[in-house]
C-alpha cells in the first residue's frame, strides 16, 4: 500500500489507527465518535476495531472533554480529544488555556501533557452559525499549546501522527472543506517535522502564504496568475505555532512581496503576525507591504453569504495585483 | 446553622463521643485507630493552625503577597487526609495546607508559590500523590475525574487487593458547587463510574458569598441528582471525616464508582489575607463556629481517653519549632532566576523560547558597564 488516493478524513482514520496500534496509550474520546464513527467519520471503525474503552464516547460537555483528558494525560494516557465544530470550543476554552496550557510550565517540567485536541474548522460547506469559524488565533496567542493544520491527505496522514507522539498539547485544526477532495497519501514517506512549513509550488514574483484549506485556493490563484504570466510562490504554513519562518522568510528574500491569506478575520490574527515578523526580519527585501487577505472583522455570516465573507481566489489575485502595483 | 437531621457526627463540640444509627457503619474505622494515630490526628491539625498563623504574619509583614488561611477546617483535611492510602491520589484545591503535610509536602513549598518565586513549588510524584493546587475554582474537579478514569482504564479498581486498588480525592469549596466544571466532573464520573471521591468543604463563604447564595438545596443532596451516592458530615469533627472519607474511599476503590462528603465546616480567617470577612459576616456567627473548634474539640476527647499533660506540652513546642522554621527558611528563599520563565513552557525544544531567552540575556547583558 506504499502510495494510495483517499480523502483527508480517510487518511485521518487511517492515521489515527496506525497511532493506536503503535501506542496502547492511544485513546479517543468525544461527542458522537463511537459507532457514529464523529460527524464527519473521522473516527469510523475505530470503536469497532479498538473497543470502547479506547473510543470513548462521552457526555456533552467540551469542558469536561479536555479537563478530563488533562487528568488522564497526568495517568500517562495519550488522550486525543475531538471537539465537534470549531464554533463548539469555547466551552472548553478555560481548561484549554488555564489549564492543558500551563500545567507543564507550573510542574516546572515535571510532567508532560500530551493531549492532542482535533478541531474541524472553517468555512465552504454552508452551515449553520458556529459550524464555519476560524478560531486558530485565540490559542496562537496562548504560550504552551502547539498548533498545526495539514493542507492535504498525506500531511493529516503523517501529522496525526506526529501530533500524538507530542509530549505538549497540540491543537490540530482540520479543513473541514478539505475532508472530502481526494490526494495520494504515501505509507512509506519517512513522515515530516510537524512544525515544517513547505514551499508547496515555486515561483518568483510574489510568495503567499496560508494553511489548511486556504493552500488549494492559493494554488489555485498560482495556476491562474500563470496563465496571465505572473509566477507565484505558495507556502503552505502547516504550523500556526510555532511558525516555521525559514521557508517564508527565503521566499520573500527572493520575490520582494508577500500575500498572507486565511479564512480568520484579519485583525489581531496569524496573518497579522506573519505580516509583522516579515517586515522586521526581511524589511530590506520587501518591494511592497505585507498585504492580508482574510475574512471580515465580523461574525462568520449566514452561509448564502459565506462566498463573499472568505477569501476565494479572486480576492487573492486583487491582493497580488495591488503588492506587485508598489 | 446548617447541620440537617443527616449530618454525621461522632465527637460532639463538647468532646463526647456521640452514639447514633446512622453512624455505626463507621464504627469499625473508628474503633481501628491506634493511640498513636489519634495523637498523630491532634498534632498534625496543631502544627498547621500554628504554621498557617506565621505564614499569615510572613504575609503581614511583607514577605509574602498573599496568604490563604486554613484555621477552622483542620479536622475535615486532617481527618480526610488520614484516611487516604498512599497510593491514592488527592486534586486539592488551595486551602489544604494539613492535606499537602500529611501527604508528604514540604508546606514550605506553599508559601513558595504564595511569594511569587513558583506557580506550582512541588512534583506530585515526589509528594504522596498530592497535585499541585488549582486557583482557577472547580477545574481540578475534572482533572481529578480524568484521573480516575486513567486508573480504571488501568484495571486497578475492584480486583480486592487493597495494595493496587486505587482511589483519587479531589477538594473543592463550596462555591466551587456553582461552576460548571464541577457539575460536569460529576456528570463524568457517574458516567464512567469513576473510583473518585468528592470532597466537599462547606466552609459557608465563598469570599464574600455566603453559601445560601451558591444553593437553597444543601449541597449533599446535589449530587444525588446526578446518581452519586453522598453524605454529610460534620467536618469539625476530626473521626467523623476520618471514617465517611475511609469509607467512601474503600467504596470507590472496590469499585462502587463516586462517592461525595459534605464537610460542613467554617472559615474562621479571612478567604485569603486580601480579604475583609467585618464588612458581610457577623461576629455572632464567627463565635457560633469557634465553640464547635476542631482542635480543642478533640483535645477534649483525647484528655477523656487519658491523655496526659506532657503530650499536649511536646506538641505546642513542635509546633512553635515548626513555624520558627518555616519563618526562617522563608526569609532564606531566593526568587528564581529570570531565564526559568522560558524553561517549562513547552517540553521539547522550542524556537519562540530560544529566541526569546536570548533576547533577554542580549537585553541584561547591555547593561553591563553602561550607564
Amino acid at each position: 500500500m506504499a502510495v494510495e488516493t483517499l480523502t483527508m478524513a480517510k487518511a485521518l482514520t487511517l492515521g489515527l489507527a496506525a497511532a493506536m496500534q503503535a501506542d496502547e496509550k492511544v485513546i479517543l474520546m468525544g461527542e458522537d465518535i463511537g459507532p457514529l464513527g464523529g460527524v464527519f467519520r473521522v473516527t469510523e471503525g475505530l470503536q469497532s476495531q479498538f473497543g470502547a474503552t479506547r473510543v470513548l464516547d462521552t457526555p456533552l460537555a467540551e469542558s469536561g472533554i479536555v479537563g478530563t483528558a488533562i487528568g488522564l494525560a497526568m495517568r500517562g494516557y495519550r488522550p486525543v480529544c475531538e471537539i465537534q465544530f470549531d464554533g463548539f470550543i469555547f466551552p472548553g476554552f478555560d481548561q484549554i488555556t488555564t489549564q492543558l496550557a500551563k500545567l507543564t510550565a507550573r510542574h516546572e517540567g515535571a510532567l508532560q501533557l500530551p493531549v492532542v485536541i482535533r478541531v474541524p474548522y472553517g468555512g465552504h460547506i454552508g452551515a449553520v452559525e458556529h459550524h464555519q469559524e476560524s478560531p486558530e488565533a485565540y490559542f496562537a496567542h496562548t504560550p504552551g499549546l502547539r498548533l498545526v493544520s495539514p493542507a492535504t491527505p498525506h500531511d493529516a496522514y503523517w501529522m496525526v501522527q506526529q501530533a500524538i507522539a507530542s509530549t505538549d498539547p497540540v491543537l490540530f485544526f482540520e479543513p473541514k472543506s478539505r475532508y472530502w477532495p481526494k490526494g495520494e497519501v504515501d505509507f512509506d514517506a519517512p513522515g515530516i517535522d510537524l512544525h515544517a512549513s513547505r514551499v508547496v509550488r515555486a515561483g518568483t514574483d510574489v510568495t503567499v502564504v496560508g494553511h489548511g484549506a486556504m493552500v488549494s485556493m492559493l494554488l489555485d490563484a498560482a495556476e491562474l496568475a500563470a496563465q496571465e504570466g505572473t509566477s507565484i510562490e505558495v507556502v503552505d504554513l502547516r504550523s500556526l505555532s510555532p511558525i516555521d519562518y525559514g521557508p517564508l522568510l527565503d521566499s520573500v528574500r527572493r520575490t520582494g512581496r508577500l500575500v498572507v491569506a486565511q479564512e480568520a478575520p484579519g485583525s489581531v490574527s496569524i496573518g497579522s503576525e506573519i505580516a509583522a515578523t516579515i517586515a522586521e526580519r526581511a524589511f530590506y527585501s520587501l518591494e511592497a507591504p505585507v498585504l492580508r487577505v482574510s475574512g471580515y472583522d465580523t461574525p462568520f455570516p449566514p452561509a448564502k453569504l459565506e462566498g463573499i465573507y472568505l477569501p476565494d481566489v479572486d480576492r487573492i489575485l486583487h491582493a497580488v495585483d495591488r503588492a506587485l502595483a508598489y | 446553622m446548617s447541620y440537617t437531621p443527616e449530618t454525621l457526627q461522632l465527637l460532639a463540640p463538647d468532646g463526647t463521643r456521640v452514639d447514633s444509627e446512622a453512624t455505626e457503619v463507621y464504627l469499625p474505622y473508628v474503633d481501628a485507630l491506634t493511640e498513636q494515630q489519634l495523637r498523630e490526628f491532634y498534632r498534625t491539625m496543631t502544627v498547621i493552625r500554628r504554621f498557617d498563623a506565621e505564614a499569615g504574619n510572613l504575609q503581614r509583614q511583607g514577605q509574602l503577597a498573599l496568604w490563604i488561611p486554613s484555621i477552622g477546617q483542620e479536622a475535615a483535611q486532617v481527618g480526610s487526609g488520614f484516611a487516604a492510602k498512599p497510593h491514592d491520589h488527592i486534586f486539592p484545591a488551595y486551602r489544604e495546607h494539613a492535606v499537602g503535610y500529611i501527604r508528604g509536602l514540604d508546606v514550605v513549598k506553599i508559601i513558595t508559590m504564595l511569594r511569587g518565586h513558583t506557580h506550582g513549588g512541588w512534583n506530585p510524584a515526589e509528594t504522596g500523590n498530592f497535585h499541585l493546587y488549582t486557583l482557577v475554582i472547580g477545574s481540578q474537579a475534572l482533572h481529578a475525574t480524568g484521573y480516575a478514569m486513567g486508573v480504571q482504564l488501568d484495571g486497578l479498581v475492584g480486583t480486592g487487593d487493597p495494595s493496587t486498588d486505587t482511589a483519587v480525592m479531589v477538594y473543592f469549596g463550596d462555591g466551587a458547587t456553582s461552576e460548571g466544571d464541577v457539575n460536569e466532573a460529576f456528570v463524568f464520573a457517574q458516567s464512567y463510574q469513576t473510583p473518585q471521591v468528592f470532597f466537599l468543604q462547606n466552609n459557608h463563604w465563598a469570599i464574600s458569598a455566603p453559601v445560601r447564595l451558591q444553593s437553597r438545596t444543601p449541597l449533599f443532596h446535589r449530587p444525588r441528582g446526578f446518581g452519586i451516592p453522598s453524605v454529610q458530615i460534620d467536618g469539625n469533627d476530626v473521626l467523623m471525616s476520618y471514617a465517611a472519607t475511609a469509607a467512601s474511599l474503600d467504596a470507590a476503590r472496590g469499585g462502587e464508582g463516586p462517592q461525595f462528603i459534605e464537610a460542613l465546616t467554617y472559615r474562621i480567617g479571612a478567604h485569603t489575607t486580601s480579604d475583609d470577612p467585618t464588612k458581610y459576616r457577623d461576629d455572632d456567627e464567627l463565635h457560633y463556629w469557634q465553640e464547635r473548634d476542631p482542635i480543642s474539640r478533640f483535645e477534649t476527647y483525647l484528655r477523656g481517653l487519658g491523655e496526659g499533660e506532657a503530650f499536649f506540652t511536646e506538641v505546642h513546642d513542635e509546633a512553635e519549632q515548626f513555624a520558627a522554621e518555616a519563618r526562617a527558611r522563608t526569609l532564606a528563599l531566593e526568587p528564581p532566576p529570570a531565564e526559568s520563565m522560558f524553561a517549562h513552557v513547552y517540553s521539547q525544544a522550542h524556537p519562540v523560547m530560544d529566541a526569546q531567552r536570548e533576547q533577554l540575556a542580549d537585553y541584561e547583558a547591555s547593561f553591563e558597564g553602561g550607564a
